[in-house]
């Protein structure tokens, strides 16, 4: 698909501003290498993917991009330290095991770290727990029984979290479909977008 | 896309070099002869050339039909012909048979025009660096001086890493299937078990067993049976055997009894029928040997990975123990160090080492979108 013509997801723009061109990036559960081809195009990115599924691995040979098969909880050891301009993780964090791990190793393979994932404290998803069920949005497809997601968490977790693990937030887009949002985020935000460092 | 067949029947061509060879050991061979078959058509600005590098075993033979009664095509006639994964439609692929081989190209089992006799033990030890070079003499021979793409598994596998390091700007793409940068201890075991069954057959006279119009079979034989066990993973051999039992009861002695032990007797019966014993001993001392780290001074396989320019498809078999994953993303790190464009898989597959060589749907598809996404690029 032509990037060019498409209209982009807002959040893949919000990270594709953060890329610096010309950069060497890597994406973590990059699926079927949209944004990286995304990046690869706009930024002139140099690009590697990371996904578990064949099926991903696949769409990306397609697509030119490359893809490295291999399973973000068990760790990054393929990759040395400080090797990559920018990590990503988009919409990949609420679905991995070892989160700790994960970022760790994030903050140990790049400069710089961006994080992107939906936000369990959106306001719709506050409404349908009050009406006693899980919540089902368009960012959290997921019926409770069948989801991949185990560690969502809110905007407020997050930064918790990182003051917690001395990471320096650098900077924080919080979305609601097209529209960015600057007051009540953690209501009124369903996906957020962090750059992350080593503090 | 037309529906994948064949590319029907094919013969072999020999070419002659008369330049002399200097090889890794030292010893030279004052000329050679490489047999080799090629299916699809080069283009006019020789950019669409492929060339596949065969494992232990193989030979030039990879695709398509020696006549019309030949039962069984070349050795990867699932991967190779009109509309496969690699599609001679599209690409001029070349296979041949390295030089120490047993199916035409110079090897021991040649006669050596100085004495009129076979080579014998008289054949120099050959290595991988050795068989690029002679690839790379046949490449420019066939007026080829770059390869869209050099493909290969498992000691094939690591020809074409030999390749990217020795001829940087010589091949456009890399296909490393079920290889490794270098064997491990336990594999360098397996393969002297291997050499120690036909070095200690009587029938081996040295490697000379020629002149004694014997050959030495029950080395060869076990030397295959052990192969094909570190071939086939533990999980493919119940699955497909078992404990089953010909005659369904114990018979308390010691012919066949268990149909793996038919299957395996059967294997290295047919191989010792076909195969030279020192070509054999040659192959996997090539195996051994193989490093590309050792002759480029580098400690590490980052270093000499430097070198390369190529692009990278690295694939793996979930089961392969003989050359695991591990060993693959060992290859993979190699080229990340050096900002190498690459993609890996790990296929997972029930068949061990042997499931390169198989038709499965998910790997020849990512095989077919590599080479559909290098079709109709230039030559640089």
């Amino acid at each position: 698909m032509n990037m060019e013509n498409a209209k982009v997801r807002h959040d893949f723009a919000t990270i594709a501003a953060w890329v610096k061109p010309g950069s060497r990036v890597l994406d973590l559960g990059c699926g079927d290498g949209t944004l990286l081809k995304y990046l690869k195009d706009s930024r002139q990115a140099h690009g590697y993917g990371v996904d578990i599924k064949d099926a991903n691995i696949l769409a990306c040979v397609k697509k030119g991009l490359n893809v490295i098969q291999n399973d973000l909880d068990a760790g990054l050891s393929g990759f040395e330290a400080g090797s990559f301009d920018h990590v990503i993780l988009s919409q990949t964090l609420q679905a991995m095991k070892h989160i700790e791990q994960v970022i760790a190793e994030m903050l140990r393979v790049g400069k710089e770290a961006i994080v992107a994932f939906p936000n369990f404290g959106y306001w719709r998803h506050r409404v349908q727990v009050l009406q006693g069920r899980m919540p089902v949005s368009p960012n959290l497809p997921y019926q409770w029984h069948d989801t991949p997601n185990i560690h969502l968490c809110t905007l407020k977790d997050f930064e918790a979290f990182c003051a917690t693990h001395g990471i320096r937030i650098l900077e924080r887009v919080v979305m609601d479909g097209e529209r960015e949002i600057g007051l009540l985020p953690n209501i009124r935000g369903s996906v957020a977008a962090y750059r992350i460092e080593r503090g | 896309m037309s529906k994948p067949t064949t590319v029907g029947v094919v013969t072999p061509q020999t070419a002659r070099f008369e330049s002399p060879l200097t090889l890794k050991s030292g010893a030279t061979l004052p000329s050679y002869e490489l047999v080799y078959e090629t299916y699809g058509t080069l283009n006019a600005d020789k950019s669409n050339a492929v060339l596949i590098c065969h494992a232990l075993s193989g030979n030039h033979h990879v695709a398509g039909y020696h006549s019309e009664h030949e039962k069984r095509p070349g050795w990867w006639d699932n991967m190779i012909g009109p509309g496969k994964p690699i599609d001679t439609e599209r690409f001029f692929v070349i296979g041949l048979n390295n030089l120490g081989g047993c199916h035409g190209s110079t090897g021991p089992s040649s006669i050596n025009p100085h004495t009129g006799k076979p080579f014998g033990a008289s054949f120099p030890v050959v290595s991988v660096e050795d068989w690029v070079e002679t690839q790379a003499r046949l490449a420019d021979r066939l007026g080829i001086h770059q390869f869209a793409a050099i493909v290969g598994g498992s000691l094939g596998g690591m020809q074409v890493l030999q390749w990217s390091v020795n001829h940087p700007d010589r091949l456009r793409h890399a296909l490393v299937i079920a290889a490794a940068p270098k064997l491990t201890a336990q594999n360098i075991a397996f393969n002297d078990v291997a050499r120690q069954a036909i070095l200690t057959d009587p029938d081996f006279h040295g490697g000379d067993y020629y002149a004694h119009g014997v050959v030495p079979r029950r080395g060869l034989r076990i030397a295959r049976m052990l192969g094909h066990i570190t071939y086939l993973s533990d999980d493919a051999m119940g699955e497909k055997f078992g404990r089953m039992l010909r005659s369904g009861a114990y018979n308390f002695g010691y012919e066949v009894e268990f149909e793996i032990e038919s299957y395996l007797r059967y294997q290295g019966d047919k191989f010792a029928d076909s195969f030279d014993a020192n070509t054999y001993l040659l192959m996997t001392k090539a195996l051994d040997y193989f490093d590309p780290s050792h002759h480029h001074g580098h400690s590490t396989l980052s270093e000499t990975m430097r070198a390369a320019r190529a692009r990278f498809l690295v694939i793996s078999f979930s089961t392969d123990w003989r050359f695991s994953p591990a060993r693959s993303r060992e290859i993979v790190k190699s080229l990340l160090d050096n900002n190498l464009d690459v993609s890996y898989a790990e296929i997972t597959a029930a068949h061990g080492h042997d499931a390169f060589l198989m038709e499965d749907p998910h790997y020849h598809n990512l095989v077919r979108a590599y080479m559909e996404r290098i079709t109709g690029e230039k030559a640089a």
